[in-house]
């Protein structure tokens, strides 16, 4: 590995680290989805640095694309797809009672 | 209390991670298996992607059981999702952009995905990942257009082909006289596209089994709406 190769995997394992950590901290759900997203595309970048295309592809398509979809749709599904923070919240504690009370 | 076991938990693992990462040497892994498949792997099977070779030829079973996983995680998922909403059919539809930015990317995704999935055996990729990216071919115009339904019954039909023709490959074998699933018809055409015996098929059958399956579970999920 070159030392332009480490500065570039550096900086790829800081964006999805801090991708990571955005994911529990943010209050909107759409946005946690779409840093998990980033997490997963970062992760495919330090795959095809690590000369593993193979992975690198599946993460891509997997983590990065299906994943984020499923989760997304999941949201839409909860009625939890909101842009505003506060509301969702609100939707999330009822789509709990929800599941309460269902079970 | 419950923030002192969730430290005292990710400390922990942090510290068997930590510790086990201090006893590899990195780039040099004590692999005997992996050295002994890649030395020999393009010889034996006839394909020059390496990961290909162990996927379909040297651990055929675990694919077919990776494939059943799949499966029944997508049963699973429509089991639970159940009743399609009735609102679904009324949503608004996508803009322009949306509408025809989807259908020009569907015939160039499908070109893409099915490269992918023959060029399995030759370049990186293969079944799974094509058969990803043909899922989302499909499920690209139904983001457009929310009132469109995909084909339930000719995608369930294209999965229970494409499952039952790799069992079905991995019989053949069977019949004749070899173990189940190994590699047959070896030409020493190594790089072709033609080459590698079964694995082009077998690769053919993942793709088309994980595109169907995806593209159904995505459309039931997006099918069956909130209720709020």
């Amino acid at each position: 590995m070159t030392e332009i190769e480490l500065w570039i995997a550096a900086l790829l394992s800081l964006t999805v680290l801090s991708a990571a950590v955005l994911v529990l901290l943010v209050k909107n759900h759409i946005a946690a989805v779409a840093a998990a997203s980033v997490v997963s595309l970062g992760l495919a970048l330090l795959f095809v640095l690590m000369r593993a295309p193979d992975v690198a592809m599946t993460e891509a398509a997997i983590g990065a694309g299906l994943s984020s979809l499923i989760l997304a749709l999941a949201l839409r599904r909860l009625g939890l797809w909101q842009i505003d923070g506060v509301k969702s919240r609100q939707n999330l504690i009822k789509a709990i009672n929800g599941v309460e009370r269902d079970a | 209390m419950r923030n002192l076991t969730g430290l005292l938990f990710a400390g922990g693992l942090g510290f068997m991670l930590l510790s086990i990462a201090s006893g590899l040497d990195f780039g040099a892994p004590p692999m005997l298996v992996g050295e002994a498949i890649q030395s020999v792997a393009p010889q034996e099977t006839g394909a020059t992607n390496i990961v290909t070779s162990v996927v379909l030829g040297y651990r055929g079973i675990d694919t077919l059981g990776e494939l059943s996983i799949l499966f029944a995680a997508a049963a699973a998922a429509g089991l639970v999702l159940g009743r399609r909403h009735t609102t679904a059919g009324t949503l608004t539809e996508g803009g322009f952009v949306l509408r025809y930015g989807g259908a020009m990317l569907f015939p160039l995704l499908m070109t893409i995905g099915f490269y992918i999935i023959f060029h399995g055996h030759l370049t990186p990729g293969g079944g799974f990942q094509g058969g990803v990216i043909l899922a989302a071919a499909f499920f690209l115009p139904l983001l457009a257009r929310p009132g469109a339904r995909l084909h339930h019954g000719m995608l369930s039909m294209i999965e229970g082909f494409a499952g039952s023709s790799f069992i079905l490959i991995g019989l053949v074998a069977l019949a004749e006289g070899e173990a189940f699933l190994q590699p047959m018809l070896i030409q020493d055409t190594l790089g072709q596209l033609v080459s590698a015996g079964t694995l082009p098929l077998l690769y053919l059958a993942v793709g088309l089994k994980v595109g169907a399956e995806l593209a159904g579970l995505l459309s039931h999920l997006a099918q069956t709406e909130s209720e709020a």
